[in-house]
């Protein structure tokens, strides 16, 4: 297929994810709020995502104090901010624009849908109340995009192209989502148990849809160390760091060209290291220590998906 | 010519409804008018979902607008379509073998039959394919021919469009929409089916393919997404299962012409262009053209690529040369044009521009080189200051302007604000060229919205409507 078209599908599915991701995340943090806490664990809350995204500087620069109403209006409805959900929404209907012809119509009209309904609800300032919806919505949306191409799409080339794009994006996002978290809630909690403890660990779960998982995966309390594992290591949870890669890695066998094979080792050592690693060796190391080496490692991926497949090199 | 009520599609002068449309009207009598409002409301948003826009130039970057779309059809008896279609491949066939003429021996200038400096000097006119030799001497694979009903309901054909016609999937989506909506109507009436096209466009393509090419790659090339017909560009290809390209997508390389793939180089055959003459290679055109692709003229004057519709078409569908297409039709194929022209006065010749001077409240005048309804004076219509200002810019440079009795076109009725009304409408059919000469039934019909207006384009506000060819 044209790299074009390919280009676009993966990043179509990029920006789908990314909007959903940022709609959990924001969720998490909006219900942390709600819980019984002083007004600075609130922001810290909100620091905590802004610096983890990379955002911070541009939001102070833009609205100067960290509150949830301005957080909120920062990363969900401001269209100068090409990272917010309405910015990633559009984005994504302009690259299925770009290769309307390539995508069935059910993607195209549900992508194109998305993005007709935001513009009308980004009109508007939302209440506390519809935040928790909107948040509700995007995930919706996104889930319902994600099973019309399940449901309906070709399983050639463009198929695997925006799933490779699909699960870069959320590797990238659960590692995120983990870090950030973990970051904020490990310094206070020596010992998890706590009550408030309990529902920052719950809420975390909540926002990759884990926490029904944990409990029938450990049957226990809720503990750091095994949040991490659920997480990173386990291959049969549908958000970890272990089964994106190993989809990843999946869908670029699928699509190997000429000159993938370096992305390909690469892609495979990842996988093996989490397919084979140990939640002890990663704690000895560190978890942000081991994130931020995992981030590094799939944005060097996607530089090379492009590189080999997208932005083709003949002539 | 033409009378002064004009001829309405549905009703006969006397008020009774005509034959063909009797079924249709009495649907519309029975049907209680919150349904088909509701209706009406349902294929808005239809068509707004479904991404049915084209960008408006001039407004806002990317500004995307819908097309409004009318439930009532234009419905033709089957007789009436014969004859039509006859006419039509037969004007096509006489164009094509023009432009053939043209580009190798130039018989017919030199029979005297057309003023050769009025073809040589057209800006139109391709010097780069003088001698060039195309599969099947076919020229223009896809011709968009406008045509009007005036007077008592006769045909004229108003214009050739040989370049780059657009309109065809709106004559699919409005089928698409209306059989969604009225799936009852179609249980109803006969109707010729239209949904074939894509394929048969793609096997007209394949039949122009590059000799001994046996399975030919064919692509659709765009100048792309922000271009006022991108949503077609993606729907035809998708419709014929193409790659839709950009000129970024392909390269040239040794005379043969490649697209960049995620598997590498892939040969390219047939391009189906939706771009303009003047940006489709920057090595021979316009040197500024980002959208081409360098060094593809060469490659199709080496033959290895067929391009569609071909370099250089424009010369037989130049508002000038448009008065002598019924010659052309008499001069190549010995027939009697079988549908008329609307007389036309070429104000390059001195006689027709000193009437059209002194009858210009009367006339419509329009460049030579205009399209889409723009730079266009409808004299009846026109304040004093217009006329005259359009007089000056006619003193200016004579030799681009065309002059035409305003024509009295058919109506038919339409919804609109006040209820139901008769609105001025057009019909463009798509002839395809290539191994045979085919079209399918029925066309674009374009419907003007503004009552009393007769500018149908949808650049200028006009709407569409599903064209009904009856089987019987």
């Amino acid at each position: 297929m044209l790299s074009r078209t390919a280009d676009h599908l993966y990043w179509m599915a990029r920006y789908t994810e990314r909007a959903e991701n940022l709609a959990r995340m924001l969720e998490v943090n909006y219900r942390m709020s709600l819980l019984p806490q002083g007004p600075e664990i609130v922001e810290q809350g909100w620091v905590a995502t802004l610096t983890i995204i990379g955002l911070m500087d541009a939001f102070k620069q833009r609205y100067g104090a960290v509150t949830p109403a301005n957080a909120i209006a920062f990363l969900v409805f401001d269209r100068d901010n090409p990272m917010s959900i309405y910015s990633c929404v559009r984005a994504a209907r302009e690259n299925a624009r770009a290769v309307r012809g390539t995508l069935t119509s059910e993607i195209w009209e549900s992508v194109n849908a998305t993005w007709l309904e935001i513009r009308v609800a980004g009109m508007r300032p939302s209440s506390e109340a519809e935040v928790g919806n909107f948040f509700e919505w995007v995930k919706h949306r996104s889930h319902l995009i994600r099973g019309v191409i399940q449901g309906t799409m070709l399983r050639d080339e463009a198929w695997h192209f925006t799933w490779l794009g699909t699960y870069l994006e959320r590797s990238d996002s659960t590692a995120r989502i983990l870090d950030v978290k973990y970051h904020l809630l490990l310094p206070r909690g020596e010992k998890a148990g706590g009550a408030a403890d309990y529902y920052q660990w719950s809420a975390l779960l909540n926002s990759v849809s884990a926490f029904e998982v944990y409990r029938r995966v450990y049957r226990d309390l809720i503990t750091p160390r095994r949040v991490a594992e659920l997480l990173v290591l386990r291959s049969d949870m549908p958000r970890s760091l272990h089964r994106c890669v190993e989809q990843l890695y999946t869908h670029l066998i699928a699509v190997r060209n000429g000159q993938s094979a370096e992305t390909e080792r690469r892609a495979g050592e990842l996988h093996a290291s989490l397919r084979f690693g140990r939640i002890e060796d990663i704690f000895e190391l560190g978890l942000h220590e081991y994130l931020v080496q995992f981030m590094g490692r799939t944005r060097d991926l996607g530089e090379r998906v492009s590189r080999d497949f997208l932005v083709s090199a003949a002539d | 010519m033409p009378g002064e009520t004009p001829y309405d599609e549905m009703h006969a002068p006397d008020g009774s409804v005509r034959e063909h449309y009797r079924t249709f009207a009495s649907w519309l009598a029975r049907t209680p008018k919150d349904r088909v409002a509701q209706k009406r409301t349902e294929a808005d948003s239809l068509f707004h979902r479904v991404g049915i826009t084209f960008a408006v130039y001039g407004e806002e970057a990317g500004t995307e607008r819908l097309i409004p779309f009318d439930i009532v059809p234009r419905i033709i008896p089957a007789p009436e379509w014969q004859h039509l279609a006859a006419g039509l491949r037969q004007r096509v066939r006489a164009l094509n073998a023009f432009i053939a003429d043209i580009y190798h021996d130039q018989d017919i200038l030199a029979a005297g039959r057309i003023p050769a400096e009025q073809v040589l000097c057209n800006g139109q006119y391709r010097p780069e394919m003088q001698g060039v030799d195309v599969p099947g001497s076919i020229y223009a694979h896809i011709a968009g021919i406008d045509v009007v009903r005036a007077g008592a309901g006769e045909f004229y054909v108003l214009e050739d469009n040989l370049r780059v016609p657009s309109g065809v999937s709106y004559m699919l989506e409005d089928r698409r929409m209306m059989m969604r909506l009225f799936p009852e109507l179609f249980a109803q009436h006969s109707i010729a089916p239209v949904e074939h096209y894509p394929d048969l466009l793609l096997e007209n393509l394949r039949s122009v393919a590059p000799p001994g090419v046996n399975d030919p790659t064919v692509v659709l090339l765009t100048p792309g997404a922000y271009n006022s017909a991108y949503f077609e560009h993606a729907f035809l290809a998708q419709q014929m299962g193409i790659e839709l390209v950009e000129g970024q997508d392909l390269y040239v390389e040794d005379e043969f012409l490649y697209m960049r793939t995620t598997r590498g180089p892939q040969r390219v055959d047939v391009i189906y262009r939706r771009l303009d003459d003047d940006f489709m290679d920057p090595l021979v055109f316009r040197p500024d053209s980002m959208l081409g692709i360098p060094g593809l003229l060469a490659a199709y004057r080496a033959g290895r690529v067929t391009i569609a519709n071909a370099i250089g078409t424009g010369v037989a569908d130049d508002k000038s040369i448009y008065p002598y297409v019924p010659d052309m039709i008499r001069f190549y194929l010995g027939e009697e044009p079988l549908l008329s022209n609307v007389p036309t006065y070429v104000l390059r010749r001195k006689e027709d521009l000193d009437y059209t001077l002194a009858h210009l409240p009367e006339l419509v005048v329009k460049e030579v080189h205009g399209a889409g309804g723009y730079g266009m004076l409808i004299g009846p219509s026109s304040t004093k200051e217009q006329i005259e200002d359009f007089r000056q810019r006619i003193l200016k440079s004579p030799e681009k302007y065309i002059a035409q009795p305003t024509l009295s076109l058919s109506a038919c009725p339409t919804f609109v604000e006040q209820g139901v009304a008769p609105r001025h409408l057009d019909l463009r059919p798509f002839v395809l060229s290539g191994a045979e000469v085919t079209l399918v039934p029925g066309g674009l019909t374009r419907v003007a919205l503004r009552e009393g207006s007769l500018v149908v384009n949808s650049s200028q506000g006009g709407g569409t409507k599903d064209t009904w060819v009856l089987e019987r």
